[in-house]
Formats: C-alpha cells, structure tokens, sequence
C-alpha cells in the first residue's frame, strides 16, 4: 500500500497554505520540550555546557557506564514545579520516574528516565491572548525527563541517511527537561504560535530557561488534524517534528492544514504518520515509517525512588514564581496609567518589560513616554536589525535619560529623533550627544529675542498679515526662527515671545 | 600457624602490633592462588605485582605512622562486578572482557580508608545470573571442597576463593540469593544486608530492586566487621538508607540468645530438600531452642511463588539495565556488522552468554505491551504479599531461619540442561531479596559426601543486629573446624 | 508448539532486545521461554484485586541532590572504552 499523502508533499506552498477551506475546522495539539537552565545536570552533578569540546562534560552517570545510578537535582524538580503551577497545574503530591526502554545511539543507556503515569503536573491552562480573542489551552501534563546526547552525521549535508558515520557527543545527554503537552484544544496554525509565544514568554518570566529555540533548548512537535466542522468525528492526525522556530510552527502548520484538507478533498486518505518540516521546500514530509509500533516497555524506575510533594513546598515554590505577563499587565495598568494596548504590548514580552522597568528605576515621571518609545522607534529599529532589545547598545537608563530630556524642554522631540539614532548606532548617552553636538535646545529668552527680532526685521509681509488678523503667519515666523537657530529654539517658547512683541 | 589459614580480626591484630607486614601477608595469599587457582578458577584479575607494590605502600603507611583500621593490609577479592578505577570489571561477560572503570564503587572507596589490600576481581556467573558459576566467559569455578562440583553462584569465585584460603575474604553481590547460596555450597559465611544498607553505586546492575553487596568471610566477625566498612549512607545511591544500625540497636558481641523468638516457616524446608540437609538443619534449630530460644514452627503462605515471582521481576529489571551493552561507547562491538542496527544485534548476540540473552527475552516479553499486568504488574503485586507474610512473621520472632540451599553441591553440568532445577536452587533465597530483609548463611554441618551445608537466618529490615546475634552465638556453638583439603 | 509463547513473539521480542538469533536459536529458545514463562505464569492463580504493587522495597521518598557541579571526568577518560572514536566523540556506525 503506497503512502497515497505522498503525491501531496509536493504542494506549492501558495496552495497549501492561505487557501483555508472554510468548511474544515482544524485541531492542534503541541507537545514542547524545554531544556531547564539548572547548573547540573538531571540526574549528575555534570555542568550543562554549550558549545564545549564534545564529551567534555560527562561522567560514568551521563555516559551510562555500569554500575552508575541517578540522584535526581532538587532544583530541577522546583524548576518542574514552577511551570506547572504558572501554567495553572495541580501538582501531583506523589510523583515517580518510569524507565521508557528503546535503542537508539543518542541514548546511553538506551533507555530515557521519564515521567509516565504520574507526572509532576497536570491540569492546567494557558490564556492566549489573540488581539480580539482570547483562547484558552488546556495543559494535559508537565513532566520531567532527562533530554539525550548529540548525534553529528558525517558527510557534507550532515543529513543521516547520507552520512556513512556518527558521531555521539554526550555533553547534552541529562540535560533536564521537561515536556509540556497540551490538550487538542488550539484551532489554527497561527493561534498555535501565539500559544509558543506565550509559553516562551512565561517561562523567560520564570527564569527556568533561556528558550533558545536556535540552540535547540525550546523545541516543539505538534499533532495536527482537521475534520469538517460540526463533525464529532476526528480527523486522522499527524505528527509534525522539528518545529524550531515560530515562524516554523505556523508555516509547517498552515502547510499541513492545505495539504490534509486536499488529501480530503480529492477523495484520499490521511495517514497517522510522523511527518518533518523542512524550510527550504517549506513543506512537510514524511519520516521513513519504522514497521514496528514503538513498545517502549515502561516501567518505574527501581533506581530512583518517589517524590513527595506536600502543601508547604508547593507553597514555598508558589511565592518564587515572579509576576507573570498577564498580572504585570494588570500593574501597568493600574500603576503607570498606561492603555490597555500598551501595557499587554509591553507585558508580553519579557525582555522588553524588563528594559521597560529599568528604565523607569531611573526616571519614573514619564512611563508613557518611555513606553512611545520603546513601541515606537525603537522597535522599529529592531526589527530592522532582526536583533533583540538585550544585544541593542541603548541602556536603559539612556533610554530614560532621553525621555526626560525632552520633558525638561532641553531638546524637542525632532531633536530627540536624531540623538535617538546616535544613541542606538554608539550607545551613547544622550546628556553626551547633544553636549557634545550642541543641540541643546535654546531656551533663554534673551538670545531667542535677538533671533526673534531679526527675523520680524527681516519679513514685514508676513507681520503684515498676522497684525491683520491671519494668525496662521505666525507660523512662517516661527519657522524662520527654527531655520535659523537648526531647530534647536524651543518652540514653543518662540511662539510666546513672537505673539508677545507683535501685539 | 600459616597466614593464609588466619581471619581479617586475626590477622588485624598481627598487623597492629606490628609483627607482621602486609607484604608477607600478601606474599602467602598469591602463593596460595598460584597454587590452588590453576583448580579452582576463582578469579578472573590477578596481578600480582601490583598486589606486592600495593602492600609494600601499605607497609610504609603504617610505619609511617597511618592508622592500622580493621581491614588495613587485609588481601580481600572483590566480585567483577563491582568497579575499581582503571581496573577491568568484565561481570564475566565477553562484552565488558575488555572493559577499564573509570571510577570507584562507593563500597571500594569506603575500603580504600581502610587501606585493604586489593587481591583480584572474583569470578562470577556472567552479570551475576546463575546459581552455578557455570555462567562465566572466563570459565567455570570449582568447588575447593571436591572439584567436581559447582561452588554454586552467581559470587562463585567470592565464595570459594574464601573457602580455598586463596582470599580472607570477599564481597560478592546477592540478588535472589548469590551470596548466600554459593556461601552454603562452599563453607564459608555469605551475608546479604537489608536492601539500601550498602550503596549499590558501582555495582553493575542487575536487578536493581533486588541486589546488595555483602561480605564472605571464614567467620560471622569477620563478616560483621567487613559489613560495618562498606555500608552506610550513600548520596550516590538513591535507594540509599540513613538509618540506624546494629550498634544503634546494642550489638554486642557475644550475647546468649535466651528468650529470641525464633520462626521456622515451613515452606523453607521445600519438598526439594535432601534429607541430610534437612536433617543437619533441624539439628542447627535444636541447638537454639536448648539454649533458651523460643522456636515455634510459622508459615509464610505466598513464599509459594517466590520464585516466579523472581523469575519475572529479576529479569525485567536486567533486560532494561543491560540495554546499555551495546557496542557504542564501551566494550565489545562486532566490527564487521554493516549499520547499526546490526552492529547492536550482533554485538549483543556474541557478547552476552545463553542465560544472560535468555533473562533479557524473558524480562522484555514481561515488560511488552500486552503482558506488562499479567506479568510485571502482577508479580509485584504479589510482591508486595510476600513482604507483608514477613512483616507478619516478624512481629512474632525476632529471626526466622532455614535452609539457605535444599541441597548441598551439585556436580558441573548436572542442572545446565534443566533452567527451572537450575533456578530451583535459589528457592529458599530468593523470598529475602523480594522482602528486602538482611539474611546470613553460615556452615552448620557436613554431609555424608563431605560436601557443607548452609544454615540460613533471617531478620526484619534493618534488624541485622539479630542475625549477628544468632550467628555468632550459634558458630560458637557448632565450632566449625573442617576446611576444604585443596 | 509452545503453550504461551511462539516463534513469532521471540522474533518479535529478540527485535525488541536487539538480540541477533539463528533460525535454530529461535526453535530452541522458544521452547525455553515457553517453559519459563508457563512456569511463572502460575502467579495468575493468586487474587491480587485488592494489592498495591510493591517497586520498592524501601520507605523512603524525597531523595534529591542540590544543583551544586562535582568534577566531570577527564575527556581521554570517557572515551579510553570506546570501541571506535573520533573527532573527540564516540563512532557510531551508519544509523538505519
């Protein structure tokens, strides 16, 4: 029986995605896991490392050499805490470690310490707020587990069906982790991602991780189904691997949503199957399927013995958990009078709101005014540079020091723009630059009125017009005046002195 | 009196007051395998050089100065199993034949304080399954009471090296009985500790819930002594207890045993039992009871499927632990296998003996889908019967007691071709690994064949302070003398 | 043939323990586990409706070490067993 899906891998991406067929509903579940950013190791006091020699950070434990045995890494276990109850879980107060048992050269003791029956966490949820609704995902389960080691594939593509060797480095193996699996209950690729958004911005809050999704220390498979709406039939589902980034997420989504509902259209079936995204066809595509069902033999782990969860540690870990987006939101609100807009603007990226707070430890008369900025140009300038506001060059407490700059009149907003741009290019103070480059704006009445009265001297006609009731010339005047002083004249204050020689 | 004749506590005592050195200690022991293990294949490493280097540094600590603990200068072996740095552990099997740890087991670094002599790594049935050492890569060990017999297993070579005065002593491991069983057929005494006294950190695997280090001795003391070395907390080892020991509870030596509450449960004295050993056995019971014990027959109901019991759980456990023997990062690999699929097929094939593949079918067909409940779950539940007929049992008596083996040794091959008369042996051991519960043998008589026989003594979870207590009143009592003429 | 188990499951079980067997070897090691497995399969007979399985022997619960680094071991040291090595990490052969 020939894999009928696999006429469809092919798909123009145009036709696959975008054409949402109106008639179908679509059903995603998505299973994360995420590398804890603990010292050690799950189960050995091994560092976690990052780019380091290969097998440089390993011992008989992460190696499974014989006779070694798991103790498992209390912080990890708090870390595991800490997201299950932000992500509004019930904490099991019995929890125990399985034994999930299959070969494979990434594992060293070809078996994963997991989590089965009874994991850490389950029952919980995740708002995810979409602009003009809010959805709600159910979290079926958080569990523990240990993550596995590296596998570099030989030859120029580093593809293993092309490689004639590997290479196994076990710096990784034991890294903890934890997976987070959510109910069938996201309906869209793009909902899918803004839940990924949110996930990874809770738990950037937590400080549990650094969500990496490059480095691989954030990842995500999603099942993904649809059926006909109104239909309490499921669709067939597929499993999609390698979702590493969001812009994977819903592009390999929105792919398999096209490419399940022509499968239906055209009469065909769709197959349960594990399928991989790929970016550079922008498509989905099946794994060789193994003919044997996977039998992965759990058991509890006779090594490991259970944990005991009682009130007072789920209490202790509670009051660690650090307010979250959707509460510091609420504060932004409540306490900088910020709009709604602007505060779940602000509060729903971590990083942002953390330069957000800097910011305003050193001036905090003005967070609106922080806050234009930091929606506003410097956004912009972000994204134009695809970089985070943590690798910028602006430090907070410059960002601050501009705003305030601008409400003490010492320079105008135009003024600002372009000391603004200084600043991101070198990472300069902003009391620097315009000290520097003279551009403090002029606000002493005595050398504006010389300005002031030359440029009346200099332009009868428009004079003319104001004293004959055309109050629109004033503002030639006061430009004339800008011109002159290179914008640095407070305008304002040229508008007074102007109105009050010519009346 | 030869050195190689004399006790740990004996020689202890020489080597305190400085009348003898370490190095002629040694000297005599390496002698004595030179000569004696040609027969009796006991150990699998045995570097004698090393050995004398070894003493001569132990020599200089002590004239230096150093501390002279119970088992400083004492030549012990240790079971190949257990790890010592940059020492091969090859668990009898050709797939660790060549492998080097790269660390300590927590029992070798609590006798490295001790500064003991390291004699050899001890032959074994390949990763500790068997009840023969007929299961070794390296061999079969002999019996040094008549070479024709198995010294029984799976701590064959802890156990005879000690009986041949190749060794004072040994630690083997015990996990439905390998300590105690070969300690029977062999004449010596074998103690498995409560589950969680001796960290198993170091120990290769082989049914986890189930195994313990213990010590071999020719004595209970110098069991006893060896005991106090290498157990206690461990943060190594999860399974690790922290809680009080025999000294905690009073152990003294020498107590009299007057009014200990003794059970025999019936279904020990299995219908396997040969008569001479049944006999000797009830002898060994009346010298309790003519000295002031209380012994009363008891029953222990679901002892009955103990060994199925066994027989699933054990191997279940082994066929995960062993799933990391698989040519990658250690031992052997098939290097002419094409892939890696096949790599790990053939390797695994040629590296594990018939028994050893045979306990991984068995345990993975009981964890696999379809059959885990009516095996594995099962089994454990019936586990959980068992521990609670002991827990019965032992808030009537302070031990109970039996036979350790319903035979004495048996001959090579005679149970090879018949695996449930091979796993039979084990059936009066193996119910004290499922409960977790402490349990000694020592000799208590001699059969017609001048072949040993084992008199086992169980106590509650961490009560080894009554065993040690019977033990040592009852050795005392019988006053073994016999020795094996190798 | 056997009672409980055929030539099928050990097949089906060698696959699963990566256990490499001869046409032979599977005759004769089903007639084993068959044996093994009827034996042990007596435990069936017992009610165990209202037991709890017993994984551990132990009461013991909360065993956890603090995220504090202990010294990984020497480089040459993790791979000095390696059958094969290179590029300072463990050869594999080709994954199929």
């Amino acid at each position: 029986m020939e894999d009928n899906t696999e006429n469809l891998d092919n798909l123009s991406n145009a036709e696959s995605a975008g054409k949402a067929d109106e008639r179908f509903e679509t059903i995603i579940g998505l299973e994360t896991h995420v590398e804890l950013s603990t010292k050690t190791k799950m189960f050995c006091g091994c560092r976690l490392s990052f780019g380091e020699k290969p097998n440089s950070n390993t011992c008989p434990v992460c190696l499974g050499h014989p006779g070694s045995l798991p103790v498992v890494n209390k912080k990890a276990v708090e870390y595991a805490m800490k997201i299950a109850l932000a992500l509004n879980c019930r904490i099991n107060e019995y929890t125990i470690f399985h034994r999930k048992n299959y070969f494979y050269p990434d594992m060293t003791k070809n078996y994963q310490i997991s989590q089965f029956d009874i994991p850490i966490g389950v029952g919980g949820f995740v708002d995810v707020n979409m602009g003009d609704y809010v959805r709600r995902v159910g979290i079926t389960r958080v569990h523990m587990e240990e993550d596995a080691g590296k596998l570099v594939h030989s030859g120029t593509t580093g593809r293993i069906s092309e490689a004639d060797y590997s290479i196994g480095d076990f710096n990784r193996a034991g890294t903890p982790l934890i997976e987070i699996v959510t109910e069938p209950e996201i309906k869209s690729p793009l909902e899918a991602k803004q839940y990924m958004i949110t996930l990874r911005n809770i738990l950037l809050y937590l400080d549990v991780s650094d969500c990496s999704m490059e480095e691989g220390s954030l990842r995500c498979d999603a099942n993904i189904s649809v059926k006909l709406k109104g239909s309490d039939k499921l669709g067939t589902r597929a499993e999609i691997k390698n979702l590493n980034s969001f812009k994977f997420i819903q592009k390999a989504l929105e792919y398999e949503v096209g490419r399940q509902i022509s499968l239906i259209n055209s009469g065909k079936k769709v197959i349960q199957q594990t399928r991989h995204y790929d970016d550079k066809t922008q498509s989905t595509k099946a794994l060789r399927s193994k003919e044997e069902a996977h039998d992965y033999r759990y058991f509890p782990d006779p090594d490991l013995v259970p944990i005991n969860i009682n009130e007072s540690w789920i209490k202790e870990v509670r009051d660690s958990i650090p307010e979250l987006p959707n509460q510091k939101e609420q504060r932004y609100n409540d306490k900088f009078g910020l709009s709604d807009y602007d505060s779940s603007l602000l509060a729903s990226d971590f990083e942002i709101s953390c330069y957000f707070e800097k910011a305003l430890a050193s001036y905090d008369s003005n967070a609106k005014g922080i806050c234009n900025w930091l929606m506003g140009d410097f956004s912009a300038f972000l994204n134009k540079d695809q970089i985070s506001i943590n690798e910028s060059k602006i430090k907070p407490e410059h960002l601050a020091g501009l705003v305030k700059l601008i409400d003490d009149g010492k320079i105008s907003s135009k003024i600002a723009k372009s000391v603004f741009e200084e600043m991101y290019l070198k990472g300069t103070d902003p009391n620097e630059i315009i000290k520097e480059k003279g551009l403090e704006q002029i606000s002493d009445e005595h050398e504006l009125e010389s300005i002031i009265k030359e440029v009346i001297n200099n332009n009868p006609d428009a004079v003319n017009q104001y004293k004959s009731g055309k109050v629109k010339a004033i503002g030639f005047l006061v430009g004339q005046v800008m011109q002159k002083t290179k914008g640095k004249a407070n305008p304002t204050l040229v508008n007074e002195i102007i109105i009050k020689k010519l009346s | 009196m030869k050195l190689i004749s004399m006790k740990a506590h004996e020689l202890h005592e020489l080597i305190k007051k400085k009348e003898i050195k370490a190095e002629e200690i040694a000297k005599e022991h390496i002698e004595r395998i030179n000569e004696a293990d040609k027969k009796i294949n006991a150990f699998i490493t045995f570097k004698p050089e090393e050995i004398i280097e070894n003493a001569k540094k132990i020599d200089k600590y002590i004239a230096d100065g150093g501390e002279v603990k119970n088992f400083t200068g004492i030549p012990i072996a240790i079971k190949d199993n257990i790890c010592i740095k940059d020492v091969n552990t090859t668990c009898a099997s050709k797939i660790l034949a060549d492998y080097s740890s790269v660390y300590d087991a927590t029992v070798i670094n609590k006798l490295n304080k001790h500064n003991y002599l390291l004699l050899g790594k001890a032959n074994m049935d390949e990763f500790a399954m068997g009840s023969s050492n007929e299961n070794s890569a390296f061999g079969p060990v002999k019996n040094p009471w008549d070479l024709e017999r198995v010294p029984g297993g799976s701590s064959g070579g802890p156990a005879a090296s000690v009986a041949s005065f190749e060794a004072v002593c040994s630690l083997g491991s015990d996990t439905g009985g390998s300590i105690r069983m070969p300690a029977s057929l062999c004449g010596v005494v074998g103690f498995k500790p409560t589950y969680g006294r001796v960290s198993r950190y170091g120990l290769v695997a082989f049914a986890s819930s189930l195994d313990q280090i213990g010590p071999f001795g020719r004595d209970v003391t110098d069991c006893i002594n060896l005991y106090d070395v290498i157990s206690g907390h461990d943060e190594f080892d999860s399974t690790s207890l922290d809680m009080k020991d025999i000294k905690d509870y009073g152990y003294k030596h020498g107590q009299d045993i007057k009014g200990m509450k003794v059970g025999v449960p019936k279904e020990l004295m299995v219908k396997e039992i040969d008569s001479e050993v049944k006999a000797s056995i009830l002898d060994t019971i009346k010298i309790l009871e003519k000295n002031g014990a209380d012994v009363e027959e008891t029953t222990l109901p679901s002892i009955e499927y103990a060994l199925s019991v066994y027989y699933i759980i054990a191997p279940s456990e082994a066929s995960s632990n062993l799933s990391r023997f698989d040519g990658v990062r250690y031992g052997y690999r098939d290097k002419d296998a094409q892939g890696l699929r096949e790599m790990y097929r053939k390797t695994r094939a040629a590296g594990f003996g018939p028994e050893v593949k045979r306990r991984i079918m068995i345990g993975t067909y009981c964890l696999s889908s379809g059959y885990y409940d009516a095996y594995y779950e099962k089994a454990q539940k019936i586990r959980t019967l068992i521990i609670d007929d002991f827990k019965k049992a032992f808030s009537k008596y302070d031990i109970l007691v039996g036979p350790t083996s319903p035979t004495t040794a048996f001959k090579l091959g005679e149970r090879m071709d018949d695996l449930l008369l091979m796993y039979l042996s084990d059936i009066c051991t193996i119910p004290v690994n499922l409960a977790g519960i402490p349990a000694i043998s020592i000799p208590c008589g001699l059969s017609s064949g001048k072949l040993p026989i084992g008199f086992q003594i169980m106590a509650d979870t961490l009560r080894e302070d009554n065993i040690f207590k019977a033990a040592h009143f009852l050795e005392s009592e019988i006053n073994w003398k016999i020795t094996p003429k190798i | 043939m056997g009672k409980r188990i055929n030539k099928e499951d050990v097949a089906h079980i060698a696959n699963l323990s990566e256990i490499e067997y001869s046409e032979d070897e599977i005759d004769e090691i089903t007639v084993q586990l068959d044996k093994i497995i009827d034996h042990v399969a007596k435990i069936s007979e017992v009610d165990t409706s209202k037991v709890s399985p017993t994984s551990h022997v132990l009461n013991i619960s909360n065993v956890l070490r603090e995220d504090n680094p202990r010294q990984s071991i020497e480089h040459k040291e993790a791979l000095k067993n390696a059958p094969e090595s290179s590029d300072d990490g463990f050869k594999i052969p080709k994954i199929d």
